[in-house]
């Protein structure tokens, strides 16, 4: 057996969230126009200023051009003919977990989503978005309790709009991006989370996103706002079923740090990433920042990027605050036909501000897998520090890997340290592992976790473990 | 418990011949050590009956306990008791030591249905592994090799060895690279590990090594065959004849076939 050959088939399980859930949709218009936008501000019940967001989003959106300087290449969404806003039609506003449509509640339980109860004492708060609207949000109490808000986008913006008013778009301006634009015009719901001075966040917050309408983007909006002296960790989970069409998700995160806070972001990125040719799959176009507005503040942002037929993604830090902090730890895997341009920006503009990058690409099959990142140093960011490590695993012949890194310094006191490596899973690493008795797909999967191992111990313990499983199937039976 | 016949080898897809012919008998109990000049095939002895699958088989067979190996996986081989200890382990970054010999230990264990070991369990067991090759606890927490110098590398094989307790091990040159007190240490715990229920290869280019462990077979490899066997005495020979008297066997072999 020639274990090249065998590395070259090193193609994940089936996917294992390509079910569909049969549930009825409120009937809405596909395409996108000024009255579309004003209709799903409606739908919303929507305060005017929003409405207004929305259409100067959607005004400067006609006037982009759609982005193309990554390396992936794909048939462009059909704008004209996508759905902008998809929602269950048993509309849910709901005061307990009984009340949730049961087929929803099946698809979660399927997906293995600690929506129960019980789940508290893992200590996990769930905020599920099914499709676009935010359907149950678990244990809002006991966050009530310690002062920290968290909701559904849609709520906050009926219930605090004073705080989506001066923080949404403060950090990704609706002009941003192609993305970021077309999502500030759309967006359909997402999660809201705000903690107040001096507070610790008792729980791990988490929400977890699928897709389940086969025309329908998903575009979410999440804003977090960590105040002075606060602490707040939010772990995100994305499933999709499997269509033989491309399915749209454009994503905005903004995240707000003050004074000595610290804000946490973790994601296990599982959609449908499309069949061995290529077909199918979600384009995971995603527009994520934060910015440490307060001095001493921090900022994380961990990623386990395993899913989607192209992702284009890079979670940023804007180091305003003096001494703030920025992270971005990164484990990208592709498989098949998946294609990755992922990567981070960290933006030093405070002094003595430091950033850390560690990516760690995995690409197999025919799949093409890049880093892209940048670090800037402006003119009065005085002593600011970078450090970036970069490695790439290459399994099999027919992957590939690429870095592309950029650094700008207009300050002599900054110092920047990039380091790259790129590696193959040898046959004789493989080889050595099965002699001392493991399997040929328990060796890769002890390869890959090694070589991820400085990124998967940022995830959250209890996400720690699903993470490691998940990289185990993935790239299961890559060796056959 | 192991018998090579006849063994052709060639390297996959190439069709260069390594092993011309190759037979050997090792019986439970014995210790057998193989020389040989550089490239006379011992490694790949060595790795093919561990199931490389960068060679393939040509002719011939691989008979372990009675029963033919060349289909199993090198995973399958180790389950059944075979260990090879590699002339260069490979480094595995990320994976420590002992992450790495509890997933060995306890797969093993499984596949003979024997009970797993729970991490405490393990630990307990494994510390009393380390004495064996005399090697400090700290090892257990570093990656797989990564780094170790090369006489570490080579004793980590020999506590590999120890920690799973083969039926049959080949040892690929651990002794080079070892400083006089470490190949003192290996080699003990060598001896300790051997019982007349287990056997013993080794590999080697030094008859030092075998001031320590006391072969039962000598067998010299040259041009990818066995040209000749005996006592331990014949590595005394060896060692101030060199390999030039025995070449000439090679060949008046290679061409009586
Ligand atoms: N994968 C391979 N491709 C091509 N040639 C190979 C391959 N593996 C082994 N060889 C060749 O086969 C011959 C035997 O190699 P092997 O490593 O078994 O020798 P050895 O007896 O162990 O030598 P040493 O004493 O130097 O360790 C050498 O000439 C080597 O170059
Ligand atoms: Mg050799």
């Amino acid at each position: 057996m020639s274990e090249t050959k065998a590395l070259e088939s090193m193609i994940g399980e089936e996917y294992k969230y390509g079910f569909t859930t049969d549930v009825e949709y409120e009937d809405f218009p596909s395409g996108i126009n000024e009255d579309i936008v004003r209709l799903i501000s409606e739908k919303k019940n929507e305060p005017e200023w929003m409405t207004e967001f929305r259409l100067k989003a959607y005004r400067a959106w006609t006037e982009m051009e759609e982005p193309s300087w990554f390396n992936a290449t794909y048939e462009k969404p059909k704008f004209d003919k996508l759905q902008y806003y998809s929602a269950p039609k048993n509309k849910p506003k709901l005061n307990s977990l009984d009340e949730v449509d049961p087929k929803i509640r099946e698809t979660y339980e399927k997906l293995g989503i600690p929506l129960e109860e019980q789940k508290m004492l893992a200590g996990v708060a769930v905020d599920a978005v099914f499709d676009s609207v935010s359907i149950f949000t678990t244990f809002k109490e006991k966050l009530a309790e310690a002062g920290v808000i968290f909701c559904s986008i849609s709520e906050a913006i009926q219930d605090h709009p004073e705080l989506v008013k001066k923080y949404m778009g403060s950090v990704v301006p609706a002009r941003d991006n192609f993305y970021a634009a077309l999502n500030s015009a759309v967006f359909s719901d997402g999660s809201f989370c705000y903690v107040p001075k001096d507070t610790i966040c008792p729980m791990e917050l988490s929400t977890y996103f699928r897709i389940n309408n086969m025309n329908s983007g998903q575009f979410e909006r999440t804003l977090i706002i960590a105040e002075e002296n606060s602490h707040v960790s939010y772990l995100e989970g994305c499933t999709a079923p499997m269509y033989d069409e491309n399915q749209l998700h454009a994503a905005v995160v903004e995240l707000i740090a003050m004074d000595n806070a610290e804000i946490k972001y973790s994601t296990i990125q599982n959609w449908y990433s499309g069949n061995e040719d290529g077909k199918g799959g979600i384009f995971n176009f995603v527009t994520k920042r934060g910015a440490c507005r307060g001095d001493n503040s921090k900022i994380s942002w961990t990623q386990l990027e395993t899913g989607s037929a192209v992702t284009l993604k890079y979670p940023s830090v804007i180091l305003q605050g003096d001494n703030s902090v920025g992270e971005f730890y990164s484990v990208a895997v592709t498989n098949k036909r998946q294609q990755a341009d992922t990567g981070t920006k960290m933006i030093h503009l405070g002094k003595n501000t430091k950033s850390t990058i560690i990516s760690k690409g995995i690409s197999a099959g025919k799949s093409d897998n890049s880093y892209r990142g940048e670090v800037k140093i402006s003119k009065k960011a005085d002593n600011a520090r970078n450090y970036s490590q970069c490695d790439s695993m290459l399994i099999g012949q027919t992957c590939g890997a690429h870095t592309f890194p950029y650094i700008e310094s207009a300050n002599p006191t900054g110092k920047v340290e990039h380091e790259a490596t790129t590696s193959r899973v040898g046959e004789d690493q493989i080889f050595y592992l099965q002699q001392r008795g493991l399997s040929e797909d328990d060796a890769i999967s002890l390869i890959v976790n090694g070589f991820c191992k400085e990124v998967l111990k940022e995830l959250p313990m209890e996400f720690a473990v699903e993470a490691n499983k998940l990289l185990g199937i993935k790239l299961e039976g890559s060796v056959g | 418990m192991l018998e090579i016949k006849n063994l052709h080898v060639e390297v996959e897809g190439e069709g260069t011949e390594i092993l011309k012919g190759v037979n050997l008998t090792i019986n439970k109990g014995e210790i057998h050590a193989i020389m040989g000049p550089n490239g006379s095939g011992k490694s790949t002895l060595a790795k093919i009956v561990a199931g490389h699958p960068e060679y393939e088989v040509t002719k011939g067979d691989i008979i372990y306990n009675g029963e033919s190996i060349l289909e199993l996986d090198p995973d399958e081989r180790s389950h059944a008791g075979l260990f090879l200890a590699f002339q260069y382990p490979v480094e595995v970054p990320g994976v420590t030591n002992n992450t790495l010999l509890r997933e060995s230990y306890n797969t093993i264990a499984a596949s003979r249905g024997r009970e797993e070991l729970d991490p405490l369990e393990f630990d307990d067991y494994i510390r009393e592994k380390l004495e064996l090759v005399d090697m400090k606890a700290d090892f257990l927490e570093r990656s797989v090799n990564t780094g170790f110098s090369g006489g570490e590398k080579k004793r980590n094989e020999i506590f590999q060895m120890a920690v799973l307790e083969p039926a049959l091990a080949l040892l690929d040159e651990t002794d080079s690279g070892l400083d006089i007190d470490a190949l003192r240490i290996v080699a003990d715990g060598i001896n300790k590990l051997h019982h007349e229920e287990n056997s013993v290869v080794l590999i080697t280019h030094y008859q030092r090594l075998l001031n320590y462990i006391i072969p039962d077979h000598v067998h010299v490899m040259i041009g990818g065959k066995v040209v000749k066997s005996g006592g331990k005495e014949l590595a005394l020979e060896l060692e101030e004849k060199g390999y030039d008297w025995l070449e000439s066997l090679a060949t008046v072999n290679g061409e009586a076939k």
